[in-house]
C-alpha cells in the first residue's frame, strides 16, 4: 500500500521527534533503577521524582564551551558525531510500530519506509555507524581515543557478525527480509522467540556488544581508557554520542521486538503501537538490569565470547533452522 | 564465559530484589546527619560570664596553627577600656577560612580556652574574601545550628572547656 510522500515526511518528524523524547527518558529511566537498584534515588531534584532531569542535561550540554584538540582534523572531528546521530536515528526507518491506519482518505503505513531489504538497511546503516567512532577517535588526534576507536571497531565489528547470522533463522521463518511481513508472519503464527530462543539469546548478547553497553563497554572503559573514541568530546558533540548510543539501544529493542516478540501484535487488545512501545520499553528495562547486575568483561574475554560463543551458536542455529523449514515444507 | 552460569544469574535476583527496598540515601539539605559531638568545625571565640573577652592577644594560637591562618594583632588594656581580664587584649582576629584545615591546635595552644571549634560545617561563600572571619563573626553565636549526635552514644572524654565554660 502506497501513501503520498507528504505522509512519510510528516510521519518521519513525528518519529524523530518520539525518539529523542524516548532517548531523554531512556537516561532518566536508567538513571532511576540503577539508582534503587544499589539502593539509591537516582536524579530527584529536576523536577518531580527528577523528571525533568534530560531537560537540565541538555542545556547543560548545550551550553558548554565549544572545546578541541588544537591538532584535531577539524571537519572529520565534527562530523563523527553526526555520523553516529544520522545512522542511529536513520536505522529506526522501517521498523513497523503499527499495522497502518486509514485515516480520513489516505492510507498510512505502521513505518516511515516499507524496504523490502530492511533487515540488511538496518545492518548496513549500522556498519556505517562504526564510521562515527573510528572518525572520531582517529581525528581526535589523541592516544586515548584512537586506542579507544580501535577497540570499538574491533567489537562491533566482532559482534556485528553473530548479530546478522542470529537473525538468519527469523529470516528463514518469516520467508522475508522484510520486516513488515516477519511481523505479519508472526501475527498469523507463533512469535518467534520461541522456536527462535538460541536465536533470540544471541541477538541479546551481541545487541548489548553493538550498543556498547555494560557488560560490553570496553569502548567506553571509563577504568582503562578515559572514555574511549570520545575522550576529546565535550558538550553537544558528546552528547550526540551519548545520543547515539542510546538511540541505538532503542532502535535494536525496537528490533528484536520485531523479530522474536511479533512487534505491534500483542495479546487481549490490538493496541498496535502501544504494545510495541511496551516490548521496547520493556527491553530497555532489561538492559538496564543487566547492567546493574554484570561486571564488565576483560578484552580477551570479550572477543573469545564473541568468535568462540556466539558465533558457533549463530552459525548452528541457522542451519538447523534451515534444514528444519526445508524438511517441514 | 563463567564457570557457574546459575550463579551469573542470582546476582540478577539480587539487583531486582533491591528495586523494592527503601533507598538509604540521606537527602542532605533537607536532612543533616547529627555531627559527631567533638566534630571540628567553624572557628569561636568565646567571652566570660560578665562580658570580658576570653582572649588576651597571646598569638599561641597563630604559632600552632600549621596552615598560618590565624592573624591576632594585640593591644594593651586600659583601665577605660578593657576588653580582656590580662594584660592585652586581641585588638585585630582574623581566622582566613579558605586556609583553615580544622586540624584543632587552636584550641589545643589556647591557654585560656578562647577559640574553640564549633560544629558549623556549612561555611563555604562566593568570594574568597568573605572566608575572612573577623573577630565579631568569630564572636557571634553562629547562624545556623547544627543537628548534634547524642554524647552518650559515643564513648568519649568530654573536653575540659566544654565542662567548664
Amino acid at each position: 500500500m502506497t501513501e503520498p510522500w507528504w505522509i512519510s515526511l510528516i510521519k518521519a518528524g513525528v518519529i524523530v521527534n518520539l525518539i529523542m523524547v524516548a532517548f531523554a527518558y531512556t537516561t532518566w529511566l536508567e538513571r532511576k533503577l540503577l539508582a534503587r537498584m544499589q539502593n539509591r534515588y537516582g536524579p530527584n531534584r529536576a523536577g518531580p521524582y527528577g523528571l525533568l532531569q534530560p531537560f537540565a542535561d541538555l542545556i547543560k550540554l548545550v551550553r558548554k564551551e565549544s572545546f578541541f584538540p588544537v591538532a584535531a582534523q577539524h571537519p572529520l572531528y565534527i562530523a563523527a558525531p553526526i555520523v553516529s546521530m544520522f545512522t542511529a536515528l536513520a536505522a529506526f526507518a522501517v521498523i513497523p510500530f503499527g499495522a497502518g491506519w486509514q485515516i480520513w482518505h489516505y492510507h498510512v503505513n505502521g513505518e516511515i519506509a516499507n524496504v523490502s531489504i530492511a533487515l540488511i538497511l538496518i545492518f548496513a546503516l549500522g556498519s556505517v555507524g562504526v564510521y562515527g567512532a573510528i572518525i572520531g577517535g582517529w581525528a581526535s588526534h589523541s592516544k586515548y581515543s584512537l586506542l579507544g576507536a580501535m577497540r570499538t571497531c574491533a567489537q562491533l565489528v566482532s559482534y556485528e557478525v553473530s548479530l546478522a547470522l542470529s537473525v538468519l533463522g527469523v529470516v528463514l521463518m518469516g520467508q522475508s527480509l522484510n520486516l513488515v511481513d516477519i511481523v505479519n508472519k508472526q501475527g498469523a503464527t507463533i512469535w518467534f522467540f520461541i522456536p527462535q530462543l538460541a536465536g533470540l539469546l544471541v541477538f541479546v548478547f551481541a545487541m548489548i556488544a553493538e550498543t556498547s553497553r555494560p557488560p560490553f563497554d570496553l569502548p567506553e572503559a571509563d577504568t582503562e581508557l578515559v572514555a574511549g573514541y570520545h575522550t576529546e568530546y565535550g558538550g553537544m558533540r558528546w552528547g550526540l554520542f551519548q545520543t547515539a548510543e542510546y538511540v541505538n539501544m532503542i532502535t535494536l529493542s525496537g528490533l528484536a521486538v520485531t523479530l522474536f516478540f511479533g512487534g505491534w501484535h500483542g495479546p487481549y487488545a490490538p493496541l498496535g503501537p502501544i504494545w510495541f512501545l511496551l516490548k521496547v520499553f520493556a527491553f530497555v528495562s532489561v538492559f538496564i538490569w543487566i547492567r546493574a547486575s554484570v561486571p564488565r568483561l576483560r578484552y580477551d574475554q570479550l572477543m573469545r565470547f564473541g568468535w568462540k560463543v556466539l558465533l558457533p551458536v549463530a552459525t548452528i542455529n541457522a542451519v538447523i533452522t534451515a534444514l528444519l523449514v526445508v524438511w517441514v515444507s | 564465559m563463567s564457570p557457574q552460569p546459575l550463579d551469573s544469574l542470582k546476582g540478577f535476583a539480587v539487583t531486582f530484589r533491591q528495586l523494592f527496598k527503601k533507598p538509604v540515601t540521606q537527602q542532605y539539605p533537607e536532612y543533616k546527619r547529627p555531627v559527631y559531638p567533638r566534630f571540628r568545625g567553624r572557628h569561636r571565640l568565646h567571652v566570660h560570664e560578665n562580658g570580658l573577652e576570653k582572649c588576651v592577644g597571646c598569638s599561641l594560637c597563630a604559632a600552632a596553627c600549621p596552615a598560618d591562618c590565624i592573624r591576632v594583632v594585640a593591644e594593651e588594656n586600659t583601665p577605660e577600656n578593657r576588653v580582656s581580664p590580662g594584660e592585652r587584649y586581641a585588638r585585630i582576629y582574623e581566622i582566613n577560612m579558605s586556609r583553615c584545615i580544622f586540624c584543632g591546635y587552636c584550641e589545643l595552644a589556647c591557654p585560656f580556652d578562647a577559640i574553640t571549634l564549633g560544629n558549623e560545617y556549612e561555611i563555604s561563600e562566593y568570594s574568597r574574601d568573605d572566608l575572612i572571619y573577623t573577630k565579631d563573626m568569630l564572636l557571634a553565636e553562629p547562624m545556623k545550628k547544627i543537628p548534634v549526635a547524642d554524647r552518650e552514644l559515643y564513648d568519649t572524654p568530654i573536653p575540659y572547656y566544654k565542662e567548664h565554660s
